[in-house]
């Protein structure tokens, strides 16, 4: 009886090792990465002539934070939200509001005076502290997508109709924005450009450096962050959620709770990010951060890059930034064309993303066209343990 | 051991005025195999729905150890102590048949436990006794979704007894099966009915005569008859309701 | 008695506008499941049919009544591009809802553009790019290799027909200059003037007149409705539809063509897409991003009326339409005059956007008490 046992825990041993070895191998290739961002790409790109993409790396490597949060919902979760911008907003006009009161004491912000408002409103008064300002960009989110999500996954709300309440609930976030100028400015949206932070004006390219910093830094701390929460129990969990909700609850598991801490987590990530491109592109407006197509946007950064992978969210939302700043400077008209054709490709053809298609089909489609091309079986017989281990051990 | 681990008093179920079930009553011993068989619509799954929370009855009781749990939700009836296995195998696809079962295994089932509760060393013992004994050792550590539909068959069973429940809800487990898995299936289970009580619902008369003692027919929502498979077999309502009447085969 | 009339007749024909456009939705999203969020851009080519029309109509004898001719232009157009959607795309993600989404939401981007750059140049080109590159898989179809190059013969024919009617339109934009170039439509709104007949109102009470043309959008969607409820029920295709809409497996083995019935009924969603937006373009100026100002809430009509039965949108709309109404308009201030804390609320929700706040907390409330809408399914076989 115990030589049968072996075959199942030798491999279990060999497994771990290996585990170990490839986490080991990530946390250097992140390190190199975000060296690479820090200290390299920055001089080089200003060498180039081409400084205004730093500041552009910058936002996107922003962006690629609420991509995170995206592919944790969507790509691990399967809920697909089509709201995130709400969350992004929060995050941005929390550090707008801050940046807007950096006056001299007893004045209000200049925008006030235009709508015959003389006295700051309740809500902003706490955006004077610095720390409630930190702990609000994440928090408000977190809390927004906590009562949200809770409201609508207690009662088995899911799949479509998840998403298109998101989307109307951003559509009461813009109209609110929008609409009420004595408490937030409206559509003209809340600049930061020429606010102090720091004792510096923030568009000193000093402070958007330490921004450039700071976004490179909490990207990774973001990654950090997914890749933990996806790696362990909670990880199958929510893959467990995605693939066969009513279940879950059959193996006793309630999955309002996980759904809803999954969507706050990924709402604070949206709000950090909302922050971090606030402040590196000087402006937030509501028909920015809060419109529809901005929301839908973010999932398509996502599924470009390959959902449920996370570098594939980060590489995704680099991408298709990149490609739309450089489309847009050179044909505005075009990139409309160009963005709804990427929803139709991505969707039709690569439904795993660039990352997910690399990982299956595209390794041996490149090691195809490379002349290595390995005859490929039927796939249970080539995982079969019970095979592996027997061609190990023929040799003997 | 002759305390009732289920009773179940005058339950109705109705969908917009079908009757699925029609005030049943049924009860089950602690530590009882017991299989219910009926023909198609005879209301059997939704039965099953009923006990695990899945569906509200409209009407009647129903008590799992003296306890009413019709108040309840899914989750907290199958963390009561009531496992169920699903008609087709629903296995999670994505994960390997390890962390199927460990996921059904452990101890606590919050939000805070998945992320910072680590298997505890006898969750793991079980898990890996477990995958030996339903013969996936082999092929813990490869995606569910490459086994084959016996070997889903079979990691489910394993998944439902990792939840150490003491109630076993078992829906067609051979379905699909071939006869040398059918009977591995009973014997599997007749194995797990040392230390638990189950309810089998099955078509198989090959396979309910393998495993039954005590058989249950449903019939239109409610309960035909009831007895050992003998009983059952030559009860003549029960030839009616199976083969059509007499009568009616003559013409 | 005249604020609540107002109010009734006000919300009433928001509510019938809303209908008109959740109809097509919430059919094709109760057979398949799915959501179309290209609808609203469906609405929008609806509503620049009805002006193409208008216009080519202007010198007739025809030109009083060019809105008949209208509606059935529209309904055909957006029918039509319903079915090049369905066979096109939706047709290879069916059980897919979340990504018919984005893909869907890709098309309506492209409608958009298309509208506002569309012009002879552009629609040469793609006359002649899909000439070039569907007559080459015709071509290619009859070899008997087909489906193994398949994959590398779509890669290689499209950029270069794209390559070619972009060669070709470039050199004639040059020759023939702005007639060629000149966008239709352009990024302005158009103007739809309604017909003479259609102008003016009703009185109703004193001081209050409903105008026409609001009467006629409640006539033609009670006619829709009245057509569709028809359709459904006592045509051949009406069964089979809604066979499908309750069990579509069963309906496969049955040897209903499913896909015959999924064509067919996003044709017949999309092109109730079309007739709401040929009523919209009498209610105001018609530019590319219309269907925008619809789609959210025609969705809310299907989130609240549930899936599979049509009674359900129609209630749905008519209580979203009516609570819009009366909140923008705040049409219960007398009612609440005893309280300035109420009134000052509802001062402050008294307009268009902030009333779809007000709805929008008041529809979360709902789906707490109805998860499934008012007229959830029933039976073992939901959420099995």
């Amino acid at each position: 009886m115990v030589e049968t046992l072996e075959p199942a825990v030798e491999p279990r041993k060999g497994v771990k090792a290996r585990k170990r070895r490839a986490f080991v191998m990530e946390v250097a290739i992140v390190a190199v990465i975000a060296l690479l961002l820090l200290i390299v790409i920055p001089p080089l790109l200003s060498a180039l002539g081409q400084g205004v993409r730093v500041n552009q790396l910058g936002r996107y490597l922003a962006l690629a934070i609420a991509a995170l949060g995206i592919d944790l919902i969507w790509g691990y979760t399967g809920l697909l939200s089509l709201g995130h911008g709400i969350f992004f907003a929060l995050g941005g006009y929390a550090l707008g509001m801050y940046l807007q009161l950096q006056l001299p004491a007893g004045q209000i912000p200049d925008f006030f005076s235009l709508y015959g408002v003389s006295e700051l409103p309740a809500f902003w008064q706490p955006f004077y502290s610095f720390p409630f300002t930190l702990l609000a960009i994440w928090l408000i989110p977190t809390l927004v997508a906590a009562a949200l999500g809770y409201l609508v996954f207690r009662n088995r709300i899911r799949g479509v109709y998840f998403s298109i309440l998101t989307q109307a609930a951003l559509i009461v976030f813009f109209n609110f924005f929008n609409g009420q100028q004595k408490l937030i400015n409206g559509t003209n949206g809340l600049k930061t450009d020429t606010s102090t932070i720091f004792g510096m004006q923030a568009s000193d390219p000093r402070i958007q450096t330490i921004f450039y910093v700071l976004s490179v830094l909490l990207l990774v701390a973001g990654y950090a962050l997914c890749r933990w929460l996806t790696s362990g129990r909670m990880g199958r969990m929510l893959v467990a959620i995605r693939d066969d909700e009513p279940r879950v609850r059959f193996s006793g598991y309630n999955p309002t709770g996980f759904k809803v801490f999954v969507f706050a987590i990924s709402a604070a990530l949206a709000g950090i990010a909302g922050a971090l491109y606030t402040v590196q592109s000087g402006i937030i407006t509501p028909s920015s951060a809060l419109s529809t197509a901005f929301s839908i946007e973010m999932v398509i950064w996502v599924a470009v890059g390959g959902r449920a992978t996370l570098v594939g969210a980060i590489f995704g939302t680099l991408l298709v930034n990149f490609a739309k700043t450089l489309l847009s400077e050179q044909f505005p008209e075009i990139w409309l064309f160009f963005q709804g054709a990427l929803f139709l490709a991505v969707v039709t053809i690569l439904p795993n993303g660039i990352i997910g298609w690399l990982r299956t089909d595209g390794w041996f489609w490149l090691k195809s066209v490379l002349g290595r091309d390995r005859l490929s079986t039927y796939p249970s017989l080539e995982t079969d343990p019970e095979v592996e281990y027997e061609r190990e051990n023929s040799g003997d | 051991m002759n305390e009732k681990i289920l009773e179940i008093e005058n339950l109705t179920v109705s969908f917009s005025g079908f009757k699925a079930i029609n005030n049943l009553n049924f009860s089950m011993d602690a530590g009882e195999l017991r299989v219910v068989i009926g023909p198609n619509g005879a209301g059997k799954t939704t039965f099953m729905d009923v006990i695990t929370g899945k569906t509200k009855p409209q009407e009647g009781n129903v008590r799992f150890k003296g306890r009413n749990i019709l108040p309840y939700k899914e989750h907290e009836i199958a963390c009561m102590g009531i496992g169920r296995k699903f008609q087709t195998p629903r296995v999670y696809l994505k994960l390997t048949p390890r962390e199927n079962l460990e996921l059904s295994c452990a101890a606590q089932k919050n939000v805070f436990a998945a992320l910072f509760g680590k298997p505890s060393g006898s969750e793991r013992r079980t898990v890996n006794g477990l995958l030996e004994t339903i013969g996936l050792a082999n092929k813990a550590d490869i995606p569910a979704e490459l086994l084959s539909h016996g070997e889903k068959q079979r990691l489910e069973i394993g998944m439902l007894v990792a939840q150490s429940p003491d109630l076993l809800l078992v829906d067609e487990p051979v379905a699909g099966l071939t006869d040398e898995e059918t009977e591995a299936v009973g014997n599997l289970l007749l194995a797990l009915a040392e230390s638990h009580s189950i309810m089998v619902i099955e078509h198989d008369m090959e396979f309910v005569r393998q495993i039954a003692r005590k058989v249950t027919v449903l019939h239109q929502g409610t309960v035909l008859c009831e007895g050992s498979m003998d009983e059952v077999q030559n009860d003549p309502r029960v030839i009616e309701v199976y083969l059509g009447s007499q009568d009616e085969a003559d013409h | 008695m005249t604020p609540i009339l107002e109010s009734l007749f006000g919300g009433l024909s928001i509510a019938s506008v809303l209908l008109l456009a959740a109809l097509g939705l919430a059919i094709i999203f109760g057979l398949m499941g799915v959501i179309n969020m290209a609808h609203g851009e469906f609405m929008m080519l609806g509503a620049y049919t009805t002006f193409v029309v208008q216009n080519a109509l202007k010198k007739t004898p025809l030109s009083d009544i060019y809105i008949l001719f209208a509606l059935i232009a529209a309904f055909i157009v957006t029918a039509l591009l319903g079915l090049i959607l369905e066979r096109g795309v939706v047709r290879y993600l069916y059980g897919r809802p979340l990504e018919t989404l984005l893909a869907t939401w890709g098309v309506s981007l492209i409608l958009q553009q298309f509208i506002r750059s569309v012009s002879w140049q552009l629609m040469l080109g793609i006359a002649i790019f899909s000439a070039l590159f569907f007559g080459a898989l015709w071509f290619a179809g009859k070899r008997l290799d087909f489906e193994r190059i398949r994959s590398w013969l779509i890669a290689i024919a499209i950029p270069i027909s794209a390559a070619i009617a972009w060669f070709v339109c470039d050199i004639l934009a040059k020759i023939y200059k702005l007639p060629f170039t000149k966008p239709w439509f352009g990024t302005q709104g158009v103007d739809v003037t309604a017909p003479r007949w259609l102008r003016g109102g009703l009185p109703i009470v004193e001081g209050y007149q409903l105008p026409y043309t609001r009467l006629f959008i409640i006539f033609l969607t009670v006619v829709c409705i009245a057509g569709i409820y028809w359709f459904l029920n006592n045509t051949p295709w009406g069964l089979r539809i809604r066979a499908v809409t309750q069990n579509r497996n069963m309906s496969a083995c049955l040897g209903i063509p499913t896909q015959k019935v999924d064509a067919l009924t996003f044709a017949i969603g999309s092109g109730l897409a079309g007739i709401a937006g040929c009523a919209v373009s009498l209610l105001g100026s018609v530019s590319s991003n219309i269907g925008q100002q619809y789609i959210v809430d025609t969705f809310m009509v299907v989130v609240v009326g549930g899936v599979g039965k049509l009674v359900g949108s129609i209630v749905a709309a008519i209580s979203i339409g009516l609570l819009n109404y009366v909140v923008a308009s705040n049409a219960l201030k007398p009612l609440i005059s005893f309280s300035p804390q109420l009134t000052a609320i509802a001062d402050f929700f008294a307009s268009g956007p902030m009333a779809k706040v007000v709805v929008f907390a008041l529809i979360v409330l709902f789906l707490q008490i109805r998860p499934a809408g008012l007229f959830p399914q029933k039976g073992r076989t939901v959420d099995a």
